[in-house]
């Protein structure tokens, strides 16, 4: 079991406060413990944790490139096996490390098989470099380049499904999970770590800067994500859906009337058609996962 | 013991010799022949080695740094293409101070698509950090890896190290070569034991990131430490004659240099067919003599100074060309005898695999007596 009072990932790093990303980390880390070797990609958590001589990791920590992480963690955990070292390969790499750039070597990673944990901390835009979109933006959010304007909604297309796409790589664990639900984050990257196999998990991890909220608002606005269904937390077992969490869902403007990045939805004035299209979304996602409580009638 | 045998044959013997952990390498003409034969030896047990089949020679270099960084010998080969894929990776391992040996086939780079011979690809990553040695033939291949496992892993130098022989030329041709045994590579290169790797037990960050308080520092250690890097090279060539008789202590080697007037500066296997032509135009009374540069990186600019300053004309055979300036290896020259007098012509020559003659180095000594260079040579003017 996951020593849920070590922290290992230290205070004083440099993250925006009410940082998704950053509490990703440090609840990754409690279910890692010490025993693991951690693998960054370029991106916010790399910059903010690791300026030198300045570092956030109590444990072994590298990063290499923006993309190539699962290929470096690759090459790590073959080094363990020939030395018969037994300590535990983490990636952690933001959505467009994960979705957009890094593919072909997550890609070539889990093919392989590896017994590597990849982590995704989704914050559904490029951050680091001033919120530009990746395959991970959500329909309809507007970013510094999905602008939403007289002519465009903001980006055009759904989310990419990653871990549909590496469960069909024969990934035997996949899992989604979210700050909001510590303890299921927790639980679900301990299961990730301790199946043999290349694993992934997709934490989704609001970002205040990028999607513009006040940065008390992370928990609060991660729990509206799952409770609207426009994300699930689910579990995948050799392919197949094995849990998802259940909800009464709201409305999915409850969510995003509270993000910037989605403003442009209800002002001037309130666009329906889009409103009614992001529902669509999150009634498909509703109907695939089984993730409505039906309520009784009294 | 002398053995016949193909080049990359011989070098994927000499790669099995330095005892690998860790070997990740993607198919390319034509660095084929050696990761084929490293894997048979790990099907079959004559190599102890994890064999990572990436799906990219970028994941291939990528997957090295990993290995390295965690404490295992690392190996890749590559060419041309593969290597020009790597760039990022490659900069990024030197940066990160991770002794890798990556064996360079060297070919030309498209487009026009090419898997022929010249030497544009590691050229073109001289600016990367990686010490680069260059074989005539295929023996010298072979020692060289030996040679560079023992360089890059030394404590005061700590980088990678490609080692370059001419695609096809020495990597498909069959020659005589002495292969070590075990025993003799295991009293050279001892064990890796490097001072910093990731270990759970004492955890350490690689791959920080740098502020502009402390980027210009870690630049200028690494150059520092490639340039210093040279007495290492020196050291661990004359050790190697000495254990086993051939003597690799110089970064340069002359070839009837004492009293040449005319000198060919070049790298690889080229330098065969140049020394044949001054056997045959020292007959004719014609004083030529070669330099031929084995380490092109750190650059041996005393050396070459030194060797070249009696010479009444350098001309310098480049199997690169730095587009709209000049080939690199002459570059190099022009800096090393920067003040002197000694004038230094370069000829472009045998790029994408056009075969060099003794015809065509005849052609160079001429112009080069003349006064004339900075040209391609053998150009064919009817499909110009």
């Amino acid at each position: 079991m996951a020593d849920k009072t070590c922290e290992l990932f230290d205070c004083g790093h440099r993250a925006c406060g009410g940082c998704g990303a950053a509490l990703a980390a440090r609840l990754m880390l409690k279910a890692a413990g010490t025993n693991c070797i951690v693998v960054s990609s370029t991106g916010c958590m790399e910059v903010f944790s690791t300026p030198y001589p300045e570092n956030a990791w109590k444990v072994p920590w590298i990063h290499s490139l923006f993309e190539n992480a699962s290929a470096v963690a690759s090459g790590i955990e073959s080094s363990l096996k020939k030395q018969g070292r037994k300590e535990k390969v983490i990636v952690i790499a933001g959505d467009g490390a994960t979705f957009d750039i890094g593919m072909l070597c997550i890609s070539g990673a889990f093919e392989r098989g590896h017994d590597i944990t990849y982590i995704c901390y989704d914050n559904e835009a490029y951050m680091n470099t001033g919120i530009q979109r990746s395959g991970a933006t959500p329909y309809d959010a507007s970013t510094t380049t999905s602008p939403a304007g007289s002519q465009s909604f903001g980006n055009k297309r759904p989310k990419k499904d990653m871990p549909q796409i590496l469960a069909a790589h024969g990934a035997p664990y996949v899992a989604t999970a979210s700050i909001a639900y510590p303890n299921d984050l927790i639980q679900k990257v301990e299961k990730a770590i301790n199946t043999v196999g290349p694993t992934y998990v997709q934490l989704h991890a609001p970002c205040c800067t990028g999607w513009g909220f006040e940065s008390d608002q992370t928990m609060a606005i991660a729990k509206l994500a799952i409770e609207t269904g426009l994300w699930v937390n689910y579990e995948m077992v050799d392919g197949e859906v094995t849990k998802a969490k259940k909800v009464v869902r709201k409305p999915v403007e409850e969510y995003l009337k509270t993000q910037k990045r989605f403003r442009h939805l209800f002002k001037p004035k309130t666009q329906d058609a889009e409103i009614a299209a992001i529902q669509a979304i999150a009634d498909k996602n509703a109907a695939k996962y089984g993730i409505d409580i039906k309520l009784k009638k009294e | 013991m002398l053995e016949i045998t193909e080049g990359s044959m011989a070098v994927a013997e000499a790669v099995r010799l330095c005892r690998p952990q860790v070997v990740a390498a993607y198919p390319i003409t034509p660095q084929t022949h050696i990761v084929e034969a490293l894997a048979e030896m790990v099907a079959n047990g004559k190599l102890d080695a994890d064999y990572i089949t990436v799906e990219s020679e970028f994941s291939a270099l990528s997957a090295c740094l990993g290995a390295s960084a965690a404490g295992s010998r690392a190996y890749s080969a590559t060419t041309s293409q593969g290597l020009a894929l790597m760039f990022e990776v490659c900069f990024n391992v030197a940066g990160q101070r991770l002794p890798i040996i990556m064996t360079i086939a060297n070919r030309a780079l498209g487009a026009p698509l090419s898997i022929w011979n010249d030497q544009q690809d590691s050229i073109s990553l001289r600016d990367s950090g990686w010490l680069q040695f260059y074989a005539e033939d295929n023996q010298e291949a072979t020692d060289l890896h030996y040679i560079a496992y023992r360089v890059a892993e030394n404590p005061a130098v700590q980088l990678p190290a490609f080692v370059c022989f001419d695609g096809f030329i020495l990597s498909h041709t069959y020659e005589p070569v002495d292969m070590l045994t075990q025993g003799d590579v295991d009293k050279y290169l001892p064990k890796f034991a490097p001072t910093e790797r990731l270990d759970a037990a004492d955890p350490v960050s690689f791959g920080m990131y740098a502020t502009p308080e402390y980027y210009l520092e870690f630049r200028y250690e690494t150059d520092k430490t490639l340039k210093d890097a040279k007495s290492v090279i020196q050291a661990a060539g004359k050790e190697f004659g000495k254990m086993f008789g051939r003597d690799y202590s110089a970064m340069v080697e002359g070839y009837q240099l004492d009293d040449a007037e005319t000198v060919i500066v070049a790298m690889g296997s080229i330098c065969g067919t140049v020394k044949d032509t001054i056997d045959d135009l020292r007959k004719e009374g014609k004083k030529v003599g070669l330099l031929k540069i084995r380490v092109f990186r750190p650059f041996p600019s005393e050396d070459v100074a030194k060797a070249l300053k009696d010479a009444k004309h350098v001309a310098v055979l480049d199997k690169n060309i730095s587009l709209g300036a000049k080939g690199a290896v002459a570059l190099e020259v022009k800096d090393a005898l920067y003040g002197s007098s000694v004038p230094v012509f370069d000829y472009i020559i045998g790029l994408g695999g056009r075969d060099v003659r003794k015809n065509d180095i005849r052609e160079v000594v001429a112009l080069a007596e003349k006064g004339k260079g900075d040209q391609f040579i053998g150009l064919r003017k009817e499909v110009l």
